[in-house]
């Protein structure tokens, strides 16, 4: 291939190699071609597939007779004749695999949740092998499990693979299998003189089973009949090279969320060289990459009925983030941007991969139309501010999960899932005890005065739980990421890093605006507990009106900046794993319903059980002063001190967006513009009337593909619970026309 | 410095003028629709007093959403306060900001023109044709609007002209002939957009303690709506 040399030949290095490279695309969307006939088979051979597996309950199939590894499987098809890019995670598509280094228990009751058992031979295994879980339970402390047990710590990854790292996958293809086992082998031997103490001793280790990672990886393309010792030359063996990487990532690990990283941009220099010398015309280009999407589409993983209740509609985070801009000013849309969104039109919507655009109002105005016309026909896709990543991550970053930014290939996380502020906030005004339980879980606090809630006296307090909490929390993490290290290392995608990477502690909080409007509505109207016959505050009378977050109202607004900035201080002062930098996300996934059934009444008027808002949304029905306001208020939120990321998921009816079809798009990327330049993190756009997403509860059937953006990725909306489909649907959908 | 009376404000509005609209609803109106949305929004003392600079500051914050867009000022009828308007037109031009008046024209001209004058352009609302209708259907005569289109005719103000479809009022093909017959002579006129009559606005009504007199009135179906359109679709009106 015709490629311009430079440091990427010397070192490991793909970004260099795609700023040589690369060629912007500043024309529109009409070079687009559709499926062609295999890809049409192949897609409703696949929907069957898929329509079954919903109609099994969910789970078409499992083989609990194989550990999980690169190469633990014989290799699967969905139709050899047909498919353009092979490989599947098992033997037979959508069949799942188990994985339980992670937890073994995790697997037995996942297993159970679907009438198997493991047998004999694999509990054998694990009498003489610990998993993560084992040890993270032997090192637990009793507040920690009492932390765990009340919900104000949560959805933590003690009991399956932590994931949200993303392996640079790319660079499979960019260089070969050989060439990276090379690289290693040179990386480990340049540490030969070291003293060997624990860190070196672990870092040692880690890089011998990154290499026998990558022989696996080569060892499993060879059964697929692909030898990828060697770089790939072509636009097909490109996608194919990267897909087995990222596949040996998803056999071996089962992490929570496995996004695939900034690929489009890279494969584009692939797919220039194929038109230019004729090698593939644009049909078979776009051939490959609904081939590739599809498969994409059917990773999988195990899991518990309560995994889903909280992650609802078996989400896998295939996170591919297109566009933004470089370093060197250009724009990094290229054609193959357009054509992996023209997968949600060839093969129709789908939550998965989870696109995210890299927007930046700098993008070039075709593209911006595009993605907003995509967005408008699917809503499937979720947009993150370039501008404000760029700054701290550069232009080679990617997301993992639903908007955790980093550079790929150079840098990971341990992720942290989440902190219950709004239980936090109850804990103040209930002396450290648990508003449901009664169980006193942080001691000191000391009881709030008598008669209507002071915000001075509220907010000491918060404060004082606040530095008990991030303190349990980073513990937490710390013993959860160090075991994890330990019995479940993330081999292949580690060996698709750099050995010197950065890597941050993601800590998260839940429930923002019901503690901002909580506050608020203590310091602006009055508030007074009522108690229950053992003194805890179990509901509250608000008198008088006071500010609620998401009407651009400063006086409220500022109280969330304020709340998520000391929380970052204190988290920042907190000794971590491996000396990851703590980092904190305004996220909630879907789990904001069942946080929400497990905390109290808080003072805002929310009551005991309802649901909070997503990530950082305002609280439903609250944001009365249209969509730009509910903007605002969220893009006041300091991105420099919730650097995980700030998701917000907005809904609007389509005819709110204006009369013709191009008003439409004109107006919903001219709001992405302005969110973008207020500094807004991260955007989900729904372009939907609720009143089909209440026909489609009462008929399924009917809307097999309808998709729709939660927090941060897209679910299957007919595959979410019951209350989580309500709970999307009293969200508000803005609508004045 | 002026102040006037504001029923709300609406952040993000894409159907009330060119690109997206941050809309203030002034609170007053000296009409009384039969069909009216915005009830709710007919005393001027059901609004707040903000003074001109309050507003500005307002908009301000909306800036990177609507410098391609602009400001609507809505209703209520915003002429009625028509000082204020131009005040706050005038303080918006200043900042780039394209700015619309959507009126019913019902305001005598004498006190409406400075601020029509200064505005970017109009949306106007001609309820109907025919003034003897127009005066059971509204409350009062529609010569004030007519002269309000020929005042923007002769200024070459653009102006957007809206016309609510009801069902047994302006549903009505002769009506529909006569007001088309009409606009055509007009070069102002950038746009003629035909509004389905719909019940969203009757919750106020009862709000406000006023029964509600098109009770059994249903929206106009696909086709009548499609059918009226048809009426406006020469030269330059769509």
């Amino acid at each position: 291939m015709n490629f311009k040399c430079g440091e990427w030949n010397d070192i490991i290095d793909v970004h260099d190699f795609i700023i040589r490279n690369y060629t912007p695309y500043d024309g529109n969307s009409d070079f687009l071609t559709g499926p062609t006939d295999k890809t049409r088979k192949l897609w409703e051979k696949t929907s069957r597939l898929l329509k079954m597996e919903r109609d099994n309950g969910g789970v078409l199939d499992i083989d609990e007779h194989t550990i999980s590894t690169i190469v633990s499987h014989n290799p699967g098809y969905i139709d050899e004749e047909l498919e353009k890019i092979v490989g599947i995670q098992t033997d037979a598509p959508l069949k799942r695999a188990i994985m339980p280094f992670g937890g073994i228990r995790m697997v037995r009751s996942s297993l159970a949740a679907y009438n198997r058992t493991l047998p004999e031979d694999i509990e054998n295994v694990f009498k003489y092998r610990k998993t993560h879980n084992d040890g993270v339970f032997d090192v637990y402390t009793d507040d920690m499990k009492k932390a765990r047990h009340a919900g104000i710590i949560t959805g933590l990854p003690d009991s399956y693979g932590r994931g949200r790292i993303i392996g640079d996958y790319r660079r499979v293809a960019l260089y070969g299998v050989d060439r990276l086992i090379e690289e290693k082998i040179k990386a480990k031997k340049s540490r030969d003189a070291e003293p060997m103490y624990g860190d070196t001793v672990c870092a040692l280790e880690e890089i011998s089973e990154q290499i026998k990672a990558l022989k696996e990886l080569e060892e499993m393309a060879a059964s697929y009949g692909f030898d990828i010792s060697k770089p790939a030359t072509d636009t097909k063996e490109a996608i194919q090279w990267l897909y087995f990487g990222y596949l040996a990532a998803v056999k071996e690990q089962n992490g929570a969320a496995m996004s695939l990283g900034r690929v489009s941009t890279f494969l584009d220099i692939y797919a220039e060289d194929d038109l230019k010398s004729g090698k593939y015309t644009e049909t078979e280009i776009q051939e490959f990459v609904d081939h590739f999407i599809m498969k994409l589409r059917l990773v999988r993983f195990l899991r518990t009925p309560e995994y889903d209740e909280l992650f609802s509609g078996d989400p896998t985070w295939v996170t591919e983030s297109i566009g933004g801009m470089s370093d060197d000013g250009r724009h990094m849309v290229t054609k193959m941007s357009y054509r992996f969104l023209n997968t949600l039109i060839n093969l129709g919507p789908a939550p998965e991969p989870n696109l995210t655009i890299l927007w930046s109002d700098r993008l070039p105005e075709n593209f911006k139309e595009f993605c907003a016309r995509i967005s408008i026909e699917t809503s499937s896709v979720q947009y993150e501010n370039d501008d404000i990543m760029r700054e701290k991550f550069g232009d080679d970053y990617g997301i993992a999960c639903c908007v955790s930014a980093m550079k790929i290939g150079k840098q990971m996380q341990f992720f942290g899932a989440r902190a219950n502020l709004a239980k936090a906030l109850l804990y103040s005004i209930n002396d450290g005890c648990d508003e449901k339980s009664g169980i006193r879980l942080c001691e000191g606090v000391g009881p709030i005065s008598d008669g209507p809630l002071k915000y001075d006296e509220v907010m000491e307090k918060l404060d004082y739980v606040c530095e008990w909490l991030t303190k349990l929390y980073i513990n937490t993490l710390n013993i959860i990421h160090f075991m994890h290290d330990k019995y479940c290392y993330e081999r292949i995608q580690m060996a698709l890093h750099d050995e010197n990477i950065k890597r941050t502690s993601a800590c998260g909080l839940s429930g923002l605006s019901v503690v901002v409007d909580s506050l608020s509505a203590i310091k602006y109207a009055k508030v007074t507990p009522i108690k229950n016959g053992a003194g805890l505050c179990v509901d509250f009378r608000i008198e008088g009106e006071y500010p609620q977050f998401g009407n651009n109202d400063s006086r409220v607004d500022e109280i969330a900046t304020m709340i998520v900035t000391r929380f970052m201080k204190r988290l920042s002062r907190r000794r971590t794993y491996r000396n990851s930098v703590p980092t904190m996300s305004i996220l909630t996934i879907t789990s904001n319903v069942v946080y929400g059934k497990k905390t109290g009444a808080t003072p805002d008027g929310r009551k005991a059980g309802e649901p909070f808002a997503p990530g950082a949304n305002p609280m439903h029905g609250r944001d009365r002063s249209g969509c730009i306001a509910s903007m605002l208020s969220v893009s006041k939120i300091p991105y420099d001190y919730a650097e995980d990321g700030i998701s917000y998921t907005f809904s609007i009816i389509p005819d709110a967006l204006g009369k013709t079809e191009k008003e439409k798009v004109h107006n919903l990327y001219t709001l992405i513009d302005g969110y973008t330049r207020e500094k807004g993190h991260h955007i989900n756009v729904n372009v939907l009337n609720r009143e089909t997403l209440i026909d489609a509860m009462d008929h399924p059937e009917k809307y097999p593909q309808l998709t729709i953006r939660v927090s941060g990725y897209a679910v299957n909306f007919i595959r979410l619970s019951r209350e989580q489909q309500l709970d999307v649907i009293n969200r508000t959908f803005h609508n004045k026309m | 410095m002026k102040s006037g009376m504001i029923h709300s404000f609406e952040s993000f509005g894409a159907v009330d003028g060119p690109g997206i609209r941050f809309i203030i609803f002034m609170a007053g109106c000296p009409l009384r629709c039969l069909f009216c949305h915005n009830a709710d929004t007919w005393n001027i003392n059901n609004g707040k007093s903000y003074t001109t600079e309050e507003v500005i500051n307002k908009i301000l914050t909306y800036k990177s959403f609507i410098d391609k867009g602009g400001v609507t000022i809505s209703g209520g009828e915003p002429l009625l306060q028509s000082d204020f308007c131009e005040e706050l037109i005038l303080e918006c031009k200043k900042h780039g900001l394209h700015t619309a008046i959507d009126t019913s024209g019902a305001i005598e001209l004498k006190k409406s023109r400075n601020a029509i004058e200064a505005s970017d352009m109009l949306l106007l609302d001609i309820k109907e044709i025919d003034e003897n209708d127009c005066i059971s259907l509204t409350g009062q005569s529609n010569k004030n609007t007519f002269e309000t289109l020929e005042f923007c005719e002769k200024i070459k103000k653009p102006v957007w002209i809206r016309h609510v479809l009801i069902p047994r009022y302006t549903l009505n093909p002769d009506k529909l002939t006569r007001l088309s017959e009409y606009l055509k002579k007009f070069s102002c006129i950038e746009r003629v957009d035909i509004l389905p009559y719909h019940t969203m606005g009757k919750y106020k009504w009862d709000e406000i303690g006023v029964p509600y007199r098109l009770e059994g009135i249903p929206a106009p179906s696909e086709n009548e709506i499609n059918m009226a359109k048809k009426f406006f679709a020469h030269s330059h009106l769509r």
